[in-house]
């Protein structure tokens, strides 16, 4: 596929391994911060070519592994609601709440259908006149234009019967989060793409200043991600700190203003609790009051649920880039992709499944 | 989840108030909004996720990456490395 095989090239990946390797002299911690990145590295193996001077840490960027339980379980609530049309992407559908999930509510006869764009909803809800059409609007800022395109359509066309159960996270505030434990391990950041070809890599300049860490937006084929890894370690090295974009086919400094204004419009800032992290101020978004017809929790009025956590679970640590996926007791005992104990195994993206998937057993 | 793709937009038209198009993945024809990138023309690449594309692709970023590699490539030659193969941009435009 154009644009995308060529950055699979094997030649061109050797070459920046060797420039990796030459440029390194002393142990870094680089933390990926997109699940996607995540999976990438794992599965390319790009983790076991690096010199082993650097280590790659794995960041909180899994919308599906963040998304507290009590969404999921009210996502399930609703779901069951008679007259309901309950509408998610597909990595939702299998995440487990406090007691099931929502492929196990539709095999008890709730109407959980699976979308690939809010649009698709959309769609549903106009057919649909009878039925109320609810969509679980799961993401970072990747996924909060679509999500809120979606709700101002709704808005602008009167649809009474079209609601989002909301629960997008911010990805900025996460990482100074990470970097202001007194734990952290982070030295330098390769920034999630997607987020940044939305957003724009501005919001990171202040970070990158205050925390004295180099961050660096790249993208999700082995070339990317060694290009990235590269631009770091370059400014490790050197002792500099800046925001150096290594995603220029995708990202600006501005982003995307005519997403960035329709999510301004549709969606506020709150805290937000993140799954396995705990509250992290300003780092969600939620529907401003103008929109707040169309927020299902409301409608629905499911209200606060009480939820617990597989005690053996460290996902949280995991998701700080504080263990490894491998250091986890039940890690492929208990705990697999067929009989997950946390978002974190559930997601393809989450880093306990991508260990699992691409072997990486042993501890070190 | 953030998982975007790039495709070569091939029908621009409205539908349901809004800009949409049919996006070309190498073959593959799926629909998307258009509504972020409302300056895109036809046979021009953009980002799709989740049915919305979220950038138009920067063809000549995209395209000088390619370029600084053919420097590292022959640097690495004169230093004594072995390069197999033709470097990409070469072989890309040789294609093209
Ligand atoms: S292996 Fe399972 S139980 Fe362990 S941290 Fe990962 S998701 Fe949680």
């Amino acid at each position: 596929m154009k644009y995308i095989d060529e950055y699979r090239n094997p030649e061109l990946v050797r070459e920046l391994l060797e420039q990796i390797r030459r440029t390194v002299s002393r142990p870094w911690v680089i933390m990926e911060i997109c699940g996607g990145q995540t999976h990438s590295i794992l599965k390319n193996g790009i983790d076991q070519m690096l010199p082993k001077e650097i280590e790659l840490v794995h960041g909180p960027g899994c919308p599906v592994c963040v998304t507290p339980l009590e969404l999921i379980d009210q996502a399930i609530a609703i779901a069951k609601k008679e007259n309901v049309i309950f509408t998610s992407f597909g990595d939702m559908l299998r995440v487990p709440g406090s007691h099931s999930d929502l492929f196990q509510a539709r095999s008890e006869g709730a109407d959980v259908r699976m979308v690939y764009s809010p649009l698709e909803a959309l769609n549903l809800a106009r057919q649909h006149p009878d039925k109320e059409v609810v969509f679980f609007a799961v993401g970072f800022e990747t996924t909060a234009p679509g999500n809120a395109m979606a709700v101002f359509q709704a808005h602008k066309e009167g649809l009474k019967n079209f609601s989002e159960l909301v629960s997008h996270v911010l990805v900025p505030p996460a990482m100074e989060a990470l970097l202001q434990s007194p734990q952290n391990r982070v030295n330098a950041y390769l920034a999630a793409g997607h987020v940044c070809a939305v957003m724009g890599w501005w919001e990171y300049e202040p970070i990158a200043e205050k925390y004295k860490v180099p961050i660096v937006p790249t993208g999700f084929e082995p070339v990317d991600i060694l290009k990235g890894i590269l631009a770091a370690v370059r400014q490790l090295e050197k002792g500099e700190h800046f925001v150096e974009n290594q995603y220029g086919r995708a990202v600006t400094r501005d982003g995307n203003k005519a997403a960035q204004e329709i999510v301004n419009r549709v969606f506020e800032v709150i805290d937000r609790k993140w799954r396995g992290i705990g509250t992290i101020p300003k780092s969600g978004l939620k529907l401003r009051k103008e929109f707040r017809d169309y927020d299902a929790a409301l409608k629905f009025s499911v209200g606060d649920l009480q939820t617990e956590e597989p005690a053996i679970c460290i996902s949280g640590l995991i998701l700080q880039g504080l263990k490894k996926p491998n250091e986890c007791p039940a890690f492929g005992k208990q705990c697999t992709p067929r009989t997950p104990l946390g978002a974190t195994m559930v997601s393809s993206e989450g880093a306990c499944a991508a260990y699992y998937r691409y072997h990486r057993f042993k501890t070190e | 989840m953030c998982l975007a793709i790039p495709g070569k937009v091939i029908e621009i038209y409205e539908e349901g108030g809004l800009k949409m198009g049919k996006i070309d993945y190498s073959g593959t024809v799926n629909k998307a909004c258009l509504a972020y990138v409302p300056e895109v023309q036809i046979g021009q690449y953009v980002i799709v996720h989740a049915g919305f594309a979220i950038q138009l692709l920067n063809e000549q970023e995209a395209e000088e990456v390619f370029e600084t590699f053919d420097d590292v490539t022959d640097k690495l030659a004169q230093e004594g490395y072995t390069i197999e193969n033709e470097p990409l941009s070469r072989k890309r435009k040789e294609n093209s």
